[in-house]
């Protein structure tokens, strides 16, 4: 076995490498700085390879190394509230290191060797326990208890020694009959997905606080979304959006190939804002992984798979983790620079033709599963795609389409007008309204399911009206179709559009979502039920509650103030049926 | 003794190829010294041991085997010093202005490494332009980078010298300076903004590095990289507060076009490389701000849109980095309307940060959100009037009708040197706004309507 072998050839990221005994995948160490990457390719006595790090300087003839082992992540206590680079390189490790810009050369654990974390053991001595099983745990913080377990690609057996304690991630907390000693952290390849007993379908949704998302069009836990959409759309808020309100217990933040100043606006926010369910800081609950724009583009087609891995060892643990992946565009990108770079012949666009295998693969890595210890977690992923020139036809939005199931068409005309989110209600589409139409009868309300049919469904007719009244103007409709589109209005200004960066309006209650939307639907009937008697269309439609109602979503306490503008709805609706306008 | 290699095999386009050289490191700046003594520059772009593959910077035009290639054992530096301030350089940093050689303080590597996301502050503060489409609907931030996308025959330069000689940081003396790199522009564009740099006297406070449309196509391509560089030294080592301006972006990008096709690469879009994304960002992610520095570099880069196309790779690519765009438009200009700045698909994606409470008013987000929804719905309703007239409209509708006309009139124009504070923008703000009903204000909280609205001012 020859370990150490020479460069060849340096072209950008990509590395010649001869005389080397290499498996596909395995890391090395190339050059005297010992840079890191992976084997990419093999084509007789050389081995091709892709660098992590910035490759200028490098020269024909400098030294490379083979670890043997494939790129893999650092599991254990420690994982929350890292920022990360895409190979789990610790961001704030690296500046203590190399200072504010990042050089190369720098190695860096994922988590931290020296902490000391209180293990509590949950088995005893003379138990026996399989890959998987739970041996202990950690409360890693406040709210998220860390589970120890045995590492799925070990054999398990019967306990010798366990002892509660003070202990780093390099300490012995078990130790096996058959010699086999356990660490509180364990090693895992990023290209492998971590094993599970068997994979269940998904029927709770993922409860987002975005009226659109949740009313509309809801993702299930452990379902899979796609949130394509041109530049200034709002894709990058809305994925923030998720990742603050998300009920999810864990938020895997995926920035890849994105902006640096981004990432200090979620590195700045996180850990200053609450979480909705616990009040604890959202930091706590988050992984970030920030491999900008500018960073090595190898470390970027990286960084996917780091993150998917951490979430399956938490969703191992019986966790609900919302992964967002942003953007899975620069992601493809990464891996058509790659290809080109190896000349491999392109499909599509100059993607290679492996795209919609490896975007399928890591999607897979979504859903509701139960463990090897037989807890269930689920992992719900959301990709951002970016499409060239907004065009939904390009080989990435085409190829994430057919995957998903969840598709949250952004929309560049309705950000130029001012409705966030952009979410395009006409092109926009679910596949799990079905599944968690049950869900929501018994935890929203019994009729949740048909006020938003009825909501749609009035959406829709505007959307055909709009194209009348483009030509004859809105006075020319019959004025039962005035009164559905002024309802449409209603929805789409009051409903559907949420500030995100108004305190109250950011976040918006199953229970509050349900009573804006149930008021606004209360409006169409009633307004129906008038029309019919014969009321004028203008008195209806210039009543003054409907403007108070649309303030209702600013207020923390709404109920008593929706109460009384409902009351003068009524009064008003009752006037206009006297009438007395 | 450096070696002299007289091994070139191949010369093809702006591309040589040297054989049976010595190891040579990827990115290793070459001199390439011709038969009449010239000496050309160049940069390693791939290293084997068999064949090296230069790139000439200032174009291979000369070039032939017997030319004595050296490499240098490092890549391209910049000699950073402050007396850079006030001089004219190439594009690839050489004195152009007849001026002595730069004696520099220190060598940086005009690549630059990649700033660490977790060192960087994030961009907060204002910068007031003067220019109300900016400052009240599209705010610029310290640290940000805003493209202006244009198109041919806009008055793009215009803004971009205008804002350069606007732009402040409103009650704040701090050092400022600004670095102006032309890519690819005409010598008339040029001596425009040399001539308005040394009119205003901006000159003393600019780095100036000029690629003119006649110099090599690949010079351009180390340009930004220059001028960033120096943008770094002077935010970092000199505090300064530092304003780009590279222009024009669509010159660079087919430059780079250039080279990929010389190099027999596999194109994406258009024939553009497939890392263009990653090459951009490489630029446009060295604008920012690092925590407890005191300086910050901001980025306007401008770009034309080829054919108005914004879904054009290079607007497109450009889009998806930077953070936002102020985008410049034909029909405005026809209209006669300097700055044509169509802010409907104009974004600043910063502006939240920058503005509110304590920064420029309690009222900017309310009211440039309500300028935006009324100026949209007037857009569209003059498509409706074309159509049927404006006698079918209703009351409403002609009223959002005559605000889009007065925000195009009064809050878009606005004169050449016409220096707007960030009150005087959000007072033609209201001003505008008071010709509609306060019901029509739904974006509005009642709290600032009550305050702002010009009739209760008066009252």
């Amino acid at each position: 076995m020859e370990v150490k072998g020479k460069v060849y050839r340096v072209a950008g990221p990509v590395v010649t490498v001869v005389d080397l005994d290499t498996k596909m995948y395995d890391v090395v160490k190339v050059g005297h700085e010992g840079l890191m990457g992976e084997v990419i390719k093999i084509v007789g006595n050389k081995s091709i390879i892709q660098v992590y790090e910035e490759t200028s300087g490098i020269k024909p003839g400098e030294p490379v190394e083979n670890t043997g082992l494939p790129l893999s992540v650092e599991l254990g206590p420690g994982l929350l509230e890292s920022i990360y680079d895409g190979i789990q390189r610790p961001l704030s490790v690296l500046k203590d290191e190399m200072g504010n810009f990042i050089k190369r050369g720098v190695s860096a654990d994922g988590l931290d060797h020296d902490k000391f974390w209180e293990f509590n053991a949950c088995v005893k001595k003379g138990d026996t326990v399989k890959p998987g099983d739970v041996i202990g745990t950690v409360q890693e913080t406040e709210n998220i208890e860390h589970r120890i377990m045995v590492p799925p690609n070990m054999e398990g057996g019967e306990v010798a020694e366990i002892k509660s304690g003070k202990y780093t991630v390099d300490d012995v907390v078990c130790k096996l009959k058959d010699g086999t000693e356990l660490k509180m952290a364990h090693r895992w390849p990023v290209r492998a997905p971590r094993p599970v007993t068997k994979k269940l379908a998904p029927k709770i949704p993922l409860i987002t606080g975005q009226r659109v998302l949740d009313a509309m069009f809801p993702v299930a836990k452990g379902g899979t979304a796609a949130i394509p959409g041109p530049f200034g759309s709002g894709k990058t808020v809305t994925q923030q959006q998720l990742a603050k309100w998300s009920d999810a217990n864990i938020v895997v933040y995926i920035g890849c190939g994105e902006r640096g100043n981004e990432m200090a606006e979620v590195l700045n926010e996180f850990p200053e804002l609450e979480d909705p369910q616990t009040g604890r800081p959202l930091m706590e609950r988050t992984v970030l992984i920030a491999n900008t724009s500018n960073m090595p583009v190898a470390a970027r087609e990286a960084s996917v798979y780091t993150g998917i891995t951490i979430a399956e060892y938490f969703r191992d643990m019986g966790y609900d983790i919302a992964l967002m992946a942003d953007s899975t565009s620069r992601w493809a990108e990464a891996m058509r620079e790659i290809s080109s770079r190896l000349e491999e012949m392109p499909g599509e666009e100059g993607y290679p033709a492996y795209l919609s295998a490896r975007l399928a693969e890591f999607y897979e890595r979504a859903g509701v599963a139960q463990s090897l210890n037989d807890a269930t977690g689920s992992i719900t992923v959301i990709g951002a795609v970016s499409p060239a020139g907004g065009d939904f036809s390009e080989p990435v939005t085409q190829n994430t389409l057919r995957i998903v199931k969840v598709f949250w068409a952004l929309d560049a005309k309705l950000s130029q007008k001012r409705h966030f989110p952009a979410i395009n209600w006409l092109n926009s589409y679910t596949l799990y309204q079905e599944t968690l139409a049950p869900w929501f009868t018994e935890n929203v309300a019994p009729d949740w399911n048909d006020l938003r049919g009825k909501a749609m469904e009035i959406l829709q007719l505007e959307a055909e009206l709009n194209e009348i009244v483009q030509l004859v103007g809105s006075d020319a409709l019959p004025e039962s179709q005035q009164v559905s589109m002024e309802s449409a209005r209603m929805i789409r200004e009051i409903f559907l559009q949420q500030n995100s960066f108004h305190p109250v309006d950011t976040y918006c209650s199953f229970d509050k979502q349900y009573k804006l939307l149930k008021s606004i639907m209360r409006w169409d009937e009633l307004a129906a039920k008038y029309l019919a008697d014969g009321a004028p269309v203008k008195a209806l439609v210039a009543m003054d509650s409907k403007a108070e109602l649309g303030k209702i979503k600013y207020e923390e306490n709404f109920d008593a103030m929706l109460t009384d503008v409902m009351n003068k709805m009524e009064a008003e609706f009752a006037e206009i049926g006297s009438g007395g306008y | 003794m450096v070696k002299e290699y007289k091994t070139i095999t191949q010369v093809a386009g702006p591309l040589i190829f040297v054989e049976k050289t010595e190891p040579v490191g990827y990115g290793e700046f070459v001199n390439i010294r011709l038969a009449d003594g010239t000496i050309k520059r160049g940069e390693v772009l791939d290293t084997s041991e068999d064949v090296v593959v230069v790139q000439v910077y200032e174009g291979t035009g000369g070039l032939n085997k017997d030319c004595a290639v050296t490499f240098t054992g490092d890549s391209l530096k910049l000699p950073a010093s402050i007396d850079l301030l006030g001089r004219i350089l190439s594009g690839s940093g050489l004195p152009r202005d007849g001026g002595p050689q730069i004696v520099p303080e220190k060598m940086m590597d005009i690549y630059g490494a990649a700033m660490n996301p977790y060192s960087r502050a994030q961009p907060e503060e204002f910068i007031q332009t003067g220019i109300s489409t900016i400052d009240g609907t599209n705010t610029l931030v310290r640290g940000q980078k805003l493209p202006i996308f244009s198109g041919s025959g806009l008055p793009h330069m215009e803004i971009a010298l205008q804002i350069a000689r606007q732009a402040q940081v409103p009650g704040s003396t701090e050092k400022f300076a600004v670095v102006f790199a032309a890519m690819g522009i005409t010598n008339e564009e040029a001596q425009h903004a040399m001539a308005d740099f040394e009119k205003t006297g901006a000159l003393e406070r600019a780095v100036v590095f000029l690629n003119l449309a006649d110099d090599p196509a690949v010079e351009r391509l180390i340009t930004p990289k220059m001028a960033l560089t120096t943008a770094e030294y002077l935010a970092y080592e000199h505090d300064m507060h530092v304003l780009v301006i590279l222009t024009d972006v669509t010159n660079y990008c087919e430059a780079l076009r250039q080279m990929g096709a010389a190099r027999e690469e596999v194109p994406a879009r258009r024939g553009y490389p497939g890392y263009m994304y990653t090459d951009l960002a490489g630029i446009y992610e060295r604008a920012g701000v690092i925590k407890g520095n005191k300086g910050s570099v901001t980025q306007i880069p401008i770009l034309t849109m080829p054919g108005d196309d914004i879904t054009h790779p290079i607007p497109d690519l450009s889009g998806y980095i930077t953070e936002g765009q102020i985008v410049v438009s034909q029909e405005l200009h026809r209209k006669g309307i300097y700055p044509p700045i169509n802010v409907l698909p104009s974004l600043s994606r910063l502006m939240n940060s920058g503005i509110g409470n304590g920064k420029t008013r309690e009222d900017h987000k309310a009211v440039s959100d309500q300028l935006y929804a009324g100026y949209a719905e007037g857009r569209d309703l003059r498509g409706l009037v074309a159509i049927v007239g404006k006698e079918a409209l209703s009351e409403r509708d002609k009223k959002i009708l005559e605000f889009a006309d007065l925000f195009e009139d009064q809050f878009v124009r606005q004169g050449r040197s016409e220096n707007r504070t960030i009150e005087d923008t959000l007072q033609v703000g209201w001003n505008i706004l008071s010709s509609l009903p306060k019901a029509y204000l739904g974006r509005i909280d009642n709290k600032y309507i009550d305050k702002y609205y010009p009739e209760n001012k008066a009252e």
